[in-house]
Protein backbone atom coordinates (compact mmCIF):
# COMPACT_ATOMS: atom_id res chain seq x y z
CA UNK A 1 0.00 0.00 0.00
CA UNK A 2 1.59 2.80 -1.24
CA UNK A 3 0.83 6.32 1.03
CA UNK A 4 1.21 9.80 -0.45
CA UNK A 5 2.53 12.92 1.36
CA UNK A 6 -1.19 14.10 1.92
CA UNK A 7 -1.43 11.03 4.53
CA UNK A 8 1.40 11.80 6.24
CA UNK A 9 1.27 15.12 6.83
CA UNK A 10 -2.45 14.35 7.36
CA UNK A 11 -0.92 11.89 10.34
CA UNK A 12 1.16 14.24 11.24
CA UNK A 13 -0.92 16.85 12.11
CA UNK A 14 -3.44 13.92 13.34
CA UNK A 15 -0.69 12.81 15.84
CA UNK A 16 0.23 16.34 17.10
CA UNK A 17 -3.41 16.79 18.41
CA UNK A 18 -3.74 13.46 19.88
CA UNK A 19 -0.29 14.02 21.38
CA UNK A 20 -1.19 17.55 22.85
CA UNK A 21 -4.36 16.29 24.35
CA UNK A 22 -2.96 13.25 25.89
CA UNK A 23 -0.16 15.40 27.56
CA UNK A 24 -1.67 18.06 28.38
CA UNK A 25 -1.11 17.77 32.20
CA UNK A 26 2.74 17.71 31.78
CA UNK A 27 3.57 19.81 29.02
CA UNK A 28 1.06 22.70 29.56
CA UNK A 29 2.82 25.48 31.90
CA UNK A 30 -0.09 26.72 33.43
CA UNK A 31 -3.41 25.55 34.78
CA UNK A 32 -6.25 26.38 31.63
CA UNK A 33 -8.89 27.28 34.27
CA UNK A 34 -7.03 27.97 37.82
CA UNK A 35 -3.88 30.11 36.66
CA UNK A 36 -6.17 33.67 35.85
CA UNK A 37 -4.29 36.72 37.01
CA UNK A 38 -6.12 39.85 36.17
CA UNK A 39 -2.47 41.21 36.06
CA UNK A 40 -1.72 39.56 33.23
CA UNK A 41 -4.63 39.87 30.99
CA UNK A 42 -4.57 40.58 27.21
CA UNK A 43 -0.60 40.50 27.42
CA UNK A 44 0.82 39.17 23.25
CA UNK A 45 3.05 36.11 22.98
CA UNK A 46 5.97 36.32 24.84
CA UNK A 47 9.05 33.43 26.06
CA UNK A 48 6.51 33.47 29.38
CA UNK A 49 2.89 33.21 27.24
CA UNK A 50 3.79 31.63 23.96
CA UNK A 51 0.32 32.26 22.39
CA UNK A 52 -0.52 35.63 24.74
CA UNK A 53 -2.75 35.64 27.32
CA UNK A 54 -6.96 36.38 27.37
CA UNK A 55 -9.28 39.12 28.77
CA UNK A 56 -8.54 36.35 32.39
CA UNK A 57 -5.03 36.22 32.34
CA UNK A 58 -4.96 32.77 31.17
CA UNK A 59 -2.37 31.44 29.48
CA UNK A 60 -3.78 30.66 26.06
CA UNK A 61 -1.24 28.29 24.73
CA UNK A 62 -2.28 25.60 28.05
CA UNK A 63 -5.69 26.33 26.91
CA UNK A 64 -5.52 25.37 23.42
CA UNK A 65 -3.45 22.31 24.89
CA UNK A 66 -6.10 20.80 27.41
CA UNK A 67 -8.99 22.29 24.76
CA UNK A 68 -7.70 19.61 22.72
CA UNK A 69 -8.50 17.10 24.83
CA UNK A 70 -12.30 18.22 23.76
CA UNK A 71 -11.76 18.26 20.12
CA UNK A 72 -10.62 14.58 19.99
CA UNK A 73 -13.03 13.46 22.51
CA UNK A 74 -15.19 14.92 20.43
CA UNK A 75 -14.57 13.79 16.92
CA UNK A 76 -14.03 10.20 18.06
CA UNK A 77 -16.51 9.48 20.12
CA UNK A 78 -19.43 11.09 17.76
CA UNK A 79 -17.68 8.97 15.22
CA UNK A 80 -17.56 5.76 16.58
CA UNK A 81 -21.88 6.35 17.37
CA UNK A 82 -22.12 7.51 13.85
CA UNK A 83 -20.41 4.23 13.19
CA UNK A 84 -22.09 2.16 14.89
CA UNK A 85 -25.53 3.58 13.91
CA UNK A 86 -24.57 3.94 10.19
CA UNK A 87 -23.11 0.21 10.06
CA UNK A 88 -25.79 -1.33 11.61
CA UNK A 89 -28.60 0.11 10.10
CA UNK A 90 -26.88 0.19 6.99
CA UNK A 91 -25.77 -3.06 6.79
CA UNK A 92 -29.23 -4.90 7.89
CA UNK A 93 -31.09 -2.72 5.05
CA UNK A 94 -28.75 -3.69 2.12
CA UNK A 95 -28.51 -7.59 3.72
CA UNK A 96 -32.00 -8.13 4.23
CA UNK A 97 -33.56 -5.45 1.92
CA UNK A 98 -37.44 -5.48 1.91
CA UNK A 99 -39.48 -3.02 4.16
CA UNK A 100 -36.90 -2.58 6.43
CA UNK A 101 -34.47 -1.38 3.75
CA UNK A 102 -37.45 1.17 2.47
CA UNK A 103 -37.46 2.14 6.04
CA UNK A 104 -33.94 2.85 6.75
CA UNK A 105 -33.57 4.72 3.25
CA UNK A 106 -36.37 7.27 4.19
CA UNK A 107 -34.88 7.30 7.70
CA UNK A 108 -31.42 8.73 5.72
CA UNK A 109 -32.82 10.47 3.01
CA UNK A 110 -34.59 12.25 5.87
CA UNK A 111 -31.79 13.09 7.81
CA UNK A 112 -30.05 14.07 4.76
CA UNK A 113 -32.68 16.94 4.33
CA UNK A 114 -32.16 18.38 7.76
CA UNK A 115 -28.99 20.64 7.92
CA UNK A 116 -27.09 19.13 10.46
CA UNK A 117 -25.65 21.54 12.51
CA UNK A 118 -29.66 22.59 12.81
CA UNK A 119 -30.64 18.93 13.48
CA UNK A 120 -27.48 19.21 16.74
CA UNK A 121 -28.47 22.82 17.69
CA UNK A 122 -32.30 20.90 18.11
CA UNK A 123 -30.89 18.09 20.09
CA UNK A 124 -28.60 20.57 22.35
CA UNK A 125 -31.66 22.57 23.25
CA UNK A 126 -33.56 19.64 24.06
CA UNK A 127 -30.54 17.44 26.38
CA UNK A 128 -28.97 20.95 27.76
CA UNK A 129 -25.42 22.29 27.21
CA UNK A 130 -22.19 20.36 28.43
CA UNK A 131 -20.19 17.58 26.87
CA UNK A 132 -22.26 14.11 27.11
CA UNK A 133 -25.47 15.79 25.22
CA UNK A 134 -22.58 17.49 22.90
CA UNK A 135 -21.18 13.76 22.63
CA UNK A 136 -24.69 12.77 21.63
CA UNK A 137 -26.36 15.52 19.33
CA UNK A 138 -22.90 14.95 17.29
CA UNK A 139 -23.15 11.08 16.97
CA UNK A 140 -26.95 11.47 15.97
CA UNK A 141 -26.29 13.70 13.09
CA UNK A 142 -23.64 12.53 10.66
CA UNK A 143 -24.30 8.95 10.71
CA UNK A 144 -26.28 9.32 7.27
CA UNK A 145 -23.56 8.86 5.17
CA UNK A 146 -22.00 5.55 6.96
CA UNK A 147 -25.57 4.15 6.27
CA UNK A 148 -25.11 4.83 2.79
CA UNK A 149 -21.96 3.59 2.11
CA UNK A 150 -21.85 0.00 4.60
CA UNK A 151 -25.88 -0.04 2.81
CA UNK A 152 -24.31 -0.01 -1.01
CA UNK A 153 -21.32 -2.24 -0.12
CA UNK A 154 -23.74 -5.16 1.68
CA UNK A 155 -25.25 -4.98 -1.17
CA UNK A 156 -22.51 -5.45 -3.52
CA UNK A 157 -20.61 -8.08 -1.30
CA UNK A 158 -23.89 -10.12 -0.73
CA UNK A 159 -23.42 -11.20 -4.30
CA UNK A 160 -19.86 -13.08 -3.70
CA UNK A 161 -19.32 -15.85 -3.86
CA UNK A 162 -18.18 -16.07 -0.07
CA UNK A 163 -21.37 -14.69 1.17
CA UNK A 164 -23.75 -17.30 -0.77
CA UNK A 165 -20.86 -19.70 0.47
CA UNK A 166 -21.71 -18.84 3.88
CA UNK A 167 -25.46 -19.37 3.39
CA UNK A 168 -24.97 -22.59 2.12
CA UNK A 169 -22.71 -23.46 4.93
CA UNK A 170 -25.14 -22.97 7.58
CA UNK A 171 -24.34 -19.67 9.12
CA UNK A 172 -26.92 -17.53 10.23
CA UNK A 173 -27.50 -13.72 9.10
CA UNK A 174 -26.05 -12.19 11.81
CA UNK A 175 -22.95 -14.09 11.97
CA UNK A 176 -22.70 -13.91 8.07
CA UNK A 177 -23.04 -9.83 8.78
CA UNK A 178 -20.30 -10.06 11.04
CA UNK A 179 -17.63 -12.43 9.79
CA UNK A 180 -18.01 -11.66 6.42
CA UNK A 181 -19.28 -8.58 4.89
CA UNK A 182 -18.10 -6.33 7.97
CA UNK A 183 -14.47 -7.13 7.65
CA UNK A 184 -14.33 -6.50 3.88
CA UNK A 185 -16.67 -2.78 3.95
CA UNK A 186 -14.02 -1.28 6.86
CA UNK A 187 -11.97 0.40 4.43
CA UNK A 188 -14.39 2.80 3.26
CA UNK A 189 -16.03 2.74 6.52
CA UNK A 190 -12.58 4.02 8.52
CA UNK A 191 -12.55 6.59 5.96
CA UNK A 192 -15.49 7.84 6.69
CA UNK A 193 -14.82 7.86 10.27
CA UNK A 194 -11.80 9.93 9.85
CA UNK A 195 -13.48 12.94 7.43
CA UNK A 196 -16.02 12.69 10.21
CA UNK A 197 -13.95 13.29 13.19
CA UNK A 198 -13.14 17.03 10.99
CA UNK A 199 -16.62 17.86 10.34
CA UNK A 200 -17.12 16.68 14.47
CA UNK A 201 -14.81 19.29 15.68
CA UNK A 202 -16.12 22.01 13.32
CA UNK A 203 -19.74 21.54 15.01
CA UNK A 204 -17.69 21.31 17.97
CA UNK A 205 -16.58 24.49 17.94
CA UNK A 206 -19.98 25.92 16.26
CA UNK A 207 -21.98 24.53 18.81
CA UNK A 208 -19.52 25.67 21.76
CA UNK A 209 -19.15 29.30 19.70
CA UNK A 210 -23.03 29.51 20.54
CA UNK A 211 -22.09 28.84 24.10
CA UNK A 212 -24.26 25.43 23.48
CA UNK A 213 -21.00 23.16 23.95
CA UNK A 214 -18.47 23.28 26.63
CA UNK A 215 -19.54 25.38 29.23
CA UNK A 216 -17.26 28.07 30.65
CA UNK A 217 -14.42 28.40 32.62
CA UNK A 218 -13.13 25.04 31.00
CA UNK A 219 -11.52 25.35 27.60
CA UNK A 220 -12.72 24.15 23.94
CA UNK A 221 -11.31 25.89 21.05
CA UNK A 222 -14.62 26.98 20.03
CA UNK A 223 -15.79 28.32 23.30
CA UNK A 224 -12.74 30.32 23.67
CA UNK A 225 -13.18 31.71 19.94
CA UNK A 226 -16.43 32.88 21.62
CA UNK A 227 -14.68 34.27 24.16
CA UNK A 228 -12.29 36.46 22.27
CA UNK A 229 -15.05 38.05 20.00
CA UNK A 230 -14.96 41.42 21.72
CA UNK A 231 -11.19 41.49 22.21
CA UNK A 232 -10.39 40.45 18.31
CA UNK A 233 -9.07 43.94 17.40
CA UNK A 234 -7.40 44.35 21.41
CA UNK A 235 -6.01 41.25 21.43
CA UNK A 236 -6.05 39.24 18.25
CA UNK A 237 -4.07 36.20 19.60
CA UNK A 238 -6.44 34.98 21.51
CA UNK A 239 -8.85 34.62 18.69
CA UNK A 240 -6.08 33.19 16.48
CA UNK A 241 -4.42 30.71 18.25
CA UNK A 242 -7.33 28.77 18.36
CA UNK A 243 -8.68 29.19 14.96
CA UNK A 244 -5.74 27.78 13.82
CA UNK A 245 -5.88 24.93 16.49
CA UNK A 246 -9.33 24.09 14.36
CA UNK A 247 -7.87 24.80 11.46
CA UNK A 248 -4.70 22.91 11.58
CA UNK A 249 -6.57 19.82 13.00
CA UNK A 250 -9.66 19.63 10.58
CA UNK A 251 -7.19 19.83 7.93
CA UNK A 252 -5.29 16.97 9.42
CA UNK A 253 -8.54 14.84 9.98
CA UNK A 254 -9.49 15.54 6.34
CA UNK A 255 -6.17 15.07 4.95
CA UNK A 256 -5.65 11.32 7.11
CA UNK A 257 -8.92 10.17 5.48
CA UNK A 258 -8.21 11.54 1.70
CA UNK A 259 -4.91 9.72 1.96
CA UNK A 260 -6.57 6.73 3.61
CA UNK A 261 -9.19 6.90 1.08
CA UNK A 262 -6.73 6.95 -1.99
CA UNK A 263 -4.72 4.10 -0.75
CA UNK A 264 -7.43 1.98 -0.22
CA UNK A 265 -9.48 2.85 -3.44
CA UNK A 266 -7.58 1.35 -6.77
CA UNK A 267 -9.37 3.46 -8.91
CA UNK A 268 -8.75 6.91 -7.16
CA UNK A 269 -5.29 5.99 -7.17
CA UNK A 270 -5.26 5.63 -11.22
CA UNK A 271 -6.99 8.41 -11.71
CA UNK A 272 -5.20 11.06 -9.23
CA UNK A 273 -1.51 9.70 -9.52
CA UNK B 1 -38.56 -48.66 -3.89
CA UNK B 2 -36.04 -46.47 -2.45
CA UNK B 3 -36.57 -42.36 -2.55
CA UNK B 4 -34.45 -40.70 -4.77
CA UNK B 5 -31.16 -38.47 -3.34
CA UNK B 6 -32.75 -35.22 -4.81
CA UNK B 7 -35.71 -34.82 -6.95
CA UNK B 8 -36.97 -31.88 -8.17
CA UNK B 9 -40.62 -31.80 -8.93
CA UNK B 10 -42.18 -29.08 -10.81
CA UNK B 11 -40.30 -26.28 -9.49
CA UNK B 12 -41.48 -22.74 -10.86
CA UNK B 13 -39.83 -19.35 -9.79
CA UNK B 14 -41.32 -16.50 -10.50
CA UNK B 15 -40.23 -12.89 -9.57
CA UNK B 16 -42.17 -9.79 -9.49
CA UNK B 17 -40.37 -6.81 -10.98
CA UNK B 18 -42.09 -3.34 -10.23
CA UNK B 19 -42.02 -1.23 -13.32
CA UNK B 20 -41.09 1.82 -11.39
CA UNK B 21 -45.15 3.41 -11.65
CA UNK B 22 -46.21 4.81 -8.61
CA UNK B 23 -48.64 1.87 -6.54
CA UNK B 24 -47.35 -1.25 -8.64
CA UNK B 25 -48.09 0.38 -11.95
CA UNK B 26 -46.35 -1.59 -14.63
CA UNK B 27 -46.05 -4.42 -12.27
CA UNK B 28 -44.92 -7.93 -13.90
CA UNK B 29 -43.68 -11.22 -13.44
CA UNK B 30 -40.51 -12.46 -14.76
CA UNK B 31 -41.00 -16.96 -14.72
CA UNK B 32 -37.50 -17.90 -14.56
CA UNK B 33 -38.35 -21.16 -14.06
CA UNK B 34 -41.51 -22.92 -15.33
CA UNK B 35 -42.10 -26.65 -14.30
CA UNK B 36 -39.29 -28.56 -14.02
CA UNK B 37 -38.45 -31.75 -12.98
CA UNK B 38 -35.78 -34.23 -12.23
CA UNK B 39 -34.26 -36.40 -10.50
CA UNK B 40 -30.26 -36.87 -9.29
CA UNK B 41 -29.42 -40.15 -8.06
CA UNK B 42 -26.57 -41.35 -5.81
CA UNK B 43 -23.19 -41.12 -7.52
CA UNK B 44 -24.64 -39.61 -10.47
CA UNK B 45 -23.46 -36.53 -12.29
CA UNK B 46 -26.30 -34.91 -14.07
CA UNK B 47 -25.66 -31.65 -16.10
CA UNK B 48 -28.05 -28.91 -16.74
CA UNK B 49 -26.90 -26.17 -19.82
CA UNK B 50 -28.71 -23.64 -21.53
CA UNK B 51 -28.06 -19.98 -22.49
CA UNK B 52 -27.69 -16.71 -20.21
CA UNK B 53 -31.14 -16.61 -18.24
CA UNK B 54 -32.88 -19.78 -19.15
CA UNK B 55 -33.28 -20.24 -15.32
CA UNK B 56 -30.28 -22.87 -14.51
CA UNK B 57 -28.59 -21.49 -11.82
CA UNK B 58 -31.87 -19.78 -10.47
CA UNK B 59 -33.08 -23.79 -10.04
CA UNK B 60 -29.62 -24.53 -8.32
CA UNK B 61 -30.09 -21.56 -5.58
CA UNK B 62 -33.64 -23.27 -4.68
CA UNK B 63 -32.15 -26.48 -4.02
CA UNK B 64 -29.30 -24.13 -2.24
CA UNK B 65 -32.77 -22.61 -0.47
CA UNK B 66 -31.17 -19.34 -1.36
CA UNK B 67 -33.90 -18.88 -3.60
CA UNK B 68 -37.47 -19.61 -2.33
CA UNK B 69 -39.42 -21.98 -5.38
CA UNK B 70 -42.99 -20.07 -6.07
CA UNK B 71 -44.34 -23.63 -6.86
CA UNK B 72 -43.35 -27.45 -6.82
CA UNK B 73 -41.48 -29.45 -4.44
CA UNK B 74 -37.62 -30.08 -3.52
CA UNK B 75 -36.99 -33.47 -2.08
CA UNK B 76 -33.84 -35.16 -0.55
CA UNK B 77 -34.06 -38.43 0.16
CA UNK B 78 -37.83 -38.25 0.34
CA UNK B 79 -38.27 -35.07 2.94
CA UNK B 80 -39.10 -31.82 1.71
CA UNK B 81 -36.30 -29.39 1.29
CA UNK B 82 -38.42 -26.61 0.26
CA UNK B 83 -41.53 -24.72 1.62
CA UNK B 84 -43.00 -26.25 4.70
CA UNK B 85 -41.43 -28.85 6.88
CA UNK B 86 -38.08 -27.83 5.15
CA UNK B 87 -34.91 -27.80 7.03
CA UNK B 88 -32.99 -24.90 8.61
CA UNK B 89 -29.96 -24.44 6.80
CA UNK B 90 -27.83 -26.19 9.09
CA UNK B 91 -29.21 -29.44 8.26
CA UNK B 92 -29.46 -28.59 4.86
CA UNK B 93 -25.92 -27.65 4.70
CA UNK B 94 -24.92 -31.19 5.64
CA UNK B 95 -26.87 -32.34 2.40
CA UNK B 96 -25.79 -29.86 0.13
CA UNK B 97 -23.32 -27.38 -0.94
CA UNK B 98 -22.02 -25.53 -3.77
CA UNK B 99 -19.07 -24.56 -5.64
CA UNK B 100 -18.86 -21.23 -7.30
CA UNK B 101 -17.94 -20.43 -10.48
CA UNK B 102 -15.57 -17.46 -10.14
CA UNK B 103 -12.26 -18.74 -7.70
CA UNK B 104 -11.84 -14.75 -6.89
CA UNK B 105 -15.17 -14.17 -5.54
CA UNK B 106 -15.82 -16.88 -3.63
CA UNK B 107 -13.14 -17.05 -1.15
CA UNK B 108 -13.59 -14.31 2.03
CA UNK B 109 -10.12 -12.12 0.95
CA UNK B 110 -9.73 -11.81 4.87
CA UNK B 111 -9.77 -15.23 6.27
CA UNK B 112 -7.38 -17.84 5.89
CA UNK B 113 -7.75 -21.22 4.35
CA UNK B 114 -7.28 -22.55 7.99
CA UNK B 115 -10.38 -20.54 9.19
CA UNK B 116 -12.39 -20.65 6.05
CA UNK B 117 -12.66 -24.37 6.35
CA UNK B 118 -12.18 -24.67 10.33
CA UNK B 119 -15.75 -22.01 10.81
CA UNK B 120 -18.30 -24.23 9.46
CA UNK B 121 -17.20 -27.23 11.09
CA UNK B 122 -17.36 -25.25 14.45
CA UNK B 123 -20.44 -23.81 13.35
CA UNK B 124 -21.60 -27.62 12.88
CA UNK B 125 -20.59 -28.55 16.34
CA UNK B 126 -17.34 -30.16 16.38
CA UNK B 127 -15.10 -28.35 18.30
CA UNK B 128 -12.25 -30.09 19.19
CA UNK B 129 -9.19 -28.56 18.21
CA UNK B 130 -7.44 -32.10 17.08
CA UNK B 131 -10.80 -33.39 15.09
CA UNK B 132 -10.65 -29.83 12.76
CA UNK B 133 -7.03 -29.73 12.29
CA UNK B 134 -7.18 -33.55 10.91
CA UNK B 135 -10.17 -32.80 8.81
CA UNK B 136 -9.00 -29.64 7.23
CA UNK B 137 -5.44 -31.60 6.47
CA UNK B 138 -7.35 -34.53 5.08
CA UNK B 139 -9.65 -32.09 2.70
CA UNK B 140 -6.73 -30.44 1.86
CA UNK B 141 -4.93 -33.72 0.69
CA UNK B 142 -8.33 -35.02 -0.87
CA UNK B 143 -7.87 -31.23 -3.14
CA UNK B 144 -4.07 -31.50 -3.80
CA UNK B 145 -3.31 -29.05 -0.95
CA UNK B 146 -0.36 -29.20 1.69
CA UNK B 147 -1.45 -28.91 5.22
CA UNK B 148 1.63 -26.12 5.21
CA UNK B 149 -0.69 -23.94 2.78
CA UNK B 150 -3.69 -23.66 5.16
CA UNK B 151 -1.71 -20.91 7.10
CA UNK B 152 -1.96 -18.39 3.49
CA UNK B 153 -4.73 -16.06 2.67
CA UNK B 154 -6.47 -16.11 -0.81
CA UNK B 155 -4.22 -13.80 -2.35
CA UNK B 156 -1.16 -16.16 -2.10
CA UNK B 157 -3.08 -18.79 -4.52
CA UNK B 158 -3.45 -18.93 -8.06
CA UNK B 159 -6.89 -19.04 -9.39
CA UNK B 160 -6.84 -22.88 -10.07
CA UNK B 161 -5.40 -23.32 -6.31
CA UNK B 162 -8.49 -21.23 -5.32
CA UNK B 163 -10.90 -23.49 -7.01
CA UNK B 164 -9.50 -26.27 -5.25
CA UNK B 165 -9.83 -23.98 -2.17
CA UNK B 166 -13.65 -23.76 -2.58
CA UNK B 167 -13.92 -27.07 -3.60
CA UNK B 168 -12.67 -28.09 0.16
CA UNK B 169 -14.69 -25.71 1.90
CA UNK B 170 -18.14 -27.18 -0.31
CA UNK B 171 -16.78 -30.46 0.91
CA UNK B 172 -15.67 -29.98 4.40
CA UNK B 173 -19.37 -31.14 5.98
CA UNK B 174 -19.44 -33.87 4.18
CA UNK B 175 -22.66 -33.16 1.69
CA UNK B 176 -23.41 -35.70 -0.55
CA UNK B 177 -24.75 -33.38 -3.50
CA UNK B 178 -22.93 -31.19 -4.67
CA UNK B 179 -24.01 -28.29 -7.18
CA UNK B 180 -20.99 -27.24 -9.65
CA UNK B 181 -22.19 -23.74 -10.97
CA UNK B 182 -19.56 -23.66 -13.97
CA UNK B 183 -16.70 -24.66 -12.06
CA UNK B 184 -13.85 -24.33 -14.61
CA UNK B 185 -15.07 -21.56 -16.54
CA UNK B 186 -13.07 -19.14 -14.81
CA UNK B 187 -9.75 -21.03 -15.30
CA UNK B 188 -7.11 -21.08 -17.20
CA UNK B 189 -7.65 -23.86 -20.30
CA UNK B 190 -4.59 -25.51 -18.94
CA UNK B 191 -6.16 -25.67 -15.28
CA UNK B 192 -9.30 -26.84 -16.47
CA UNK B 193 -8.44 -30.84 -17.01
CA UNK B 194 -6.63 -30.82 -13.81
CA UNK B 195 -10.04 -29.13 -11.76
CA UNK B 196 -12.35 -31.57 -13.68
CA UNK B 197 -10.20 -34.59 -12.85
CA UNK B 198 -10.16 -33.63 -9.53
CA UNK B 199 -13.65 -33.46 -9.61
CA UNK B 200 -13.94 -36.64 -10.58
CA UNK B 201 -11.94 -38.70 -8.76
CA UNK B 202 -13.65 -36.75 -5.80
CA UNK B 203 -17.11 -38.13 -6.85
CA UNK B 204 -15.54 -41.43 -6.94
CA UNK B 205 -13.25 -41.40 -3.76
CA UNK B 206 -16.17 -39.63 -1.70
CA UNK B 207 -19.65 -40.96 -3.75
CA UNK B 208 -20.63 -37.53 -4.75
CA UNK B 209 -23.34 -36.61 -6.86
CA UNK B 210 -23.03 -33.57 -9.10
CA UNK B 211 -25.53 -31.16 -10.25
CA UNK B 212 -23.49 -29.24 -12.72
CA UNK B 213 -24.18 -25.86 -13.96
CA UNK B 214 -23.10 -25.10 -17.51
CA UNK B 215 -22.82 -23.53 -20.66
CA UNK B 216 -19.38 -25.07 -21.44
CA UNK B 217 -20.63 -28.12 -23.53
CA UNK B 218 -16.66 -29.95 -23.53
CA UNK B 219 -16.99 -29.72 -20.01
CA UNK B 220 -20.44 -31.32 -19.79
CA UNK B 221 -19.80 -33.99 -22.21
CA UNK B 222 -16.69 -35.00 -19.96
CA UNK B 223 -18.42 -35.28 -16.91
CA UNK B 224 -21.56 -35.79 -16.46
CA UNK B 225 -23.75 -39.09 -17.47
CA UNK B 226 -27.17 -36.86 -17.80
CA UNK B 227 -28.05 -33.82 -19.71
CA UNK B 228 -30.72 -31.95 -19.36
CA UNK B 229 -31.29 -28.74 -21.36
CA UNK B 230 -32.99 -25.91 -20.65
CA UNK B 231 -34.44 -23.10 -22.49
CA UNK B 232 -37.12 -20.48 -21.05
CA UNK B 233 -37.09 -21.87 -17.77
CA UNK B 234 -38.32 -25.11 -19.66
CA UNK B 235 -36.23 -28.16 -19.59
CA UNK B 236 -36.42 -28.61 -23.62
CA UNK B 237 -34.41 -31.89 -23.92
CA UNK B 238 -33.29 -34.47 -21.41
CA UNK B 239 -30.98 -37.45 -21.62
CA UNK B 240 -27.77 -40.15 -21.13
CA UNK B 241 -24.70 -37.77 -22.48
CA UNK B 242 -24.47 -40.04 -25.63
CA UNK B 243 -27.83 -39.80 -26.83
CA UNK B 244 -27.86 -35.57 -26.41
CA UNK B 245 -24.32 -35.27 -27.73
CA UNK B 246 -24.66 -37.62 -30.88
CA UNK B 247 -28.42 -37.42 -31.56
CA UNK B 248 -29.93 -34.21 -30.07
CA UNK B 249 -33.87 -34.02 -30.94
CA UNK B 250 -34.59 -30.35 -30.57
CA UNK B 251 -33.12 -27.94 -32.43
CA UNK B 252 -32.43 -25.52 -29.50
CA UNK B 253 -30.11 -28.79 -28.15
CA UNK B 254 -28.78 -29.25 -31.90
CA UNK B 255 -27.93 -25.55 -31.99
CA UNK B 256 -26.06 -25.16 -28.87
CA UNK B 257 -23.96 -28.39 -29.98
CA UNK B 258 -23.25 -27.51 -32.92
CA UNK B 259 -21.62 -24.12 -31.73
CA UNK B 260 -18.93 -25.93 -29.93
CA UNK B 261 -15.91 -25.10 -31.60
CA UNK B 262 -14.27 -27.76 -33.88
CA UNK B 263 -10.66 -26.86 -35.20
CA UNK B 264 -10.94 -29.99 -37.45
CA UNK B 265 -13.79 -27.21 -39.09
CA UNK B 266 -11.98 -24.56 -38.78
CA UNK B 267 -9.37 -26.49 -40.90
CA UNK B 268 -12.11 -27.28 -43.16
CA UNK B 269 -12.26 -23.56 -44.48
CA UNK B 270 -15.41 -23.33 -41.72
CA UNK B 271 -17.55 -26.25 -43.39
CA UNK B 272 -19.05 -28.15 -40.74
CA UNK B 273 -20.08 -31.44 -41.81
CA UNK B 274 -23.80 -32.74 -40.32
CA UNK B 275 -23.09 -34.75 -37.63
CA UNK B 276 -26.21 -35.39 -35.68
CA UNK B 277 -28.26 -38.76 -36.71
CA UNK B 278 -31.62 -37.97 -37.70
CA UNK B 279 -34.29 -38.61 -34.71
CA UNK B 280 -37.94 -39.72 -35.60
CA UNK B 281 -40.29 -37.70 -33.97
CA UNK B 282 -43.76 -39.03 -33.01
CA UNK B 283 -46.07 -38.75 -35.87
CA UNK B 284 -48.09 -34.97 -36.17
CA UNK B 285 -45.78 -33.87 -33.58
CA UNK B 286 -43.50 -30.35 -33.92
CA UNK B 287 -41.33 -28.60 -31.94
CA UNK B 288 -42.46 -25.69 -30.23
CA UNK B 289 -39.62 -23.27 -30.70
CA UNK B 290 -38.49 -21.20 -33.69
CA UNK B 291 -35.10 -20.84 -34.26
CA UNK B 292 -33.32 -17.04 -33.63
CA UNK B 293 -36.77 -16.25 -31.54
CA UNK B 294 -35.95 -14.43 -27.67
CA UNK B 295 -38.30 -15.92 -25.46
CA UNK B 296 -40.41 -13.93 -23.47
CA UNK B 297 -39.61 -14.35 -19.83
CA UNK B 298 -42.84 -11.89 -18.95
CA UNK B 299 -45.32 -14.37 -19.82
CA UNK B 300 -46.41 -17.75 -18.87
CA UNK B 301 -44.56 -20.23 -21.76
CA UNK B 302 -47.46 -21.91 -23.89
CA UNK B 303 -48.35 -25.68 -23.09
CA UNK B 304 -45.89 -28.29 -24.03
CA UNK B 305 -45.32 -31.44 -22.96
CA UNK B 306 -42.53 -33.54 -22.50
CA UNK B 307 -42.42 -36.64 -24.68
CA UNK B 308 -39.77 -39.61 -24.77
CA UNK B 309 -38.54 -40.60 -27.88
CA UNK B 310 -35.98 -43.28 -26.89
CA UNK B 311 -34.98 -44.98 -23.39
CA UNK B 312 -34.59 -42.04 -21.03
CA UNK B 313 -34.26 -39.49 -23.71
CA UNK B 314 -37.25 -36.55 -23.75
CA UNK B 315 -37.82 -33.77 -25.67
CA UNK B 316 -40.40 -30.93 -25.63
CA UNK B 317 -42.77 -30.64 -27.78
CA UNK B 318 -45.84 -28.73 -28.85
CA UNK B 319 -49.58 -30.11 -27.45
CA UNK B 320 -51.42 -31.22 -30.15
Amino acid sequence: MRLGFNFWLGAALTALVIFAGLLAPWIAPFDPVLDADLMNSELPPDATFWFGTDAQGRDVYSRILYGAQISLTVGIVSQVINSLIGITLGMTAGYWGGWWDDLVNGLTNVMLAIPSLIFALAVMAVLGPGLPSLLIALGLTNWSWTCRIARSSTLSLKSQGYVQAAQTLGYGDLRIMFSQILPNMMGPILVMATLGMGSAVLSEAALSFLGLGIQPPFPSWGSMLTDARQLIQLAPWVAIFPGLAIFLSVLGFNLLGDGLRDSLDPHMRTRNP
Amino acid sequence: MTAPLLQVDNLHVHFPISGGGLLGAGRRTLYAVNGISFELAKGECLSIVGESGCGKSTTALSILGLQAPSEGAIRYRGLPLSGPGAPGRMQRARAVQMVFQDPYASLNPRQSVKTSLAAPLRLHGITAKSEISDRIEVMLANVGLTPEQASRYPHEFSGGQRQRIGIARALILEPEIVVLDEPVSALDVSIRAQIINLLLDLQEKLGLSYLMISHDLSVVEHMSNRVLVMFAGQVVEEGPWQQIFTSPAHPYTRRLIAAIPDPYAAMNRGERPERFTDVALPAGRDFLFEVGTAPDVFAAPAPSELIEIAVDHRVRLALT
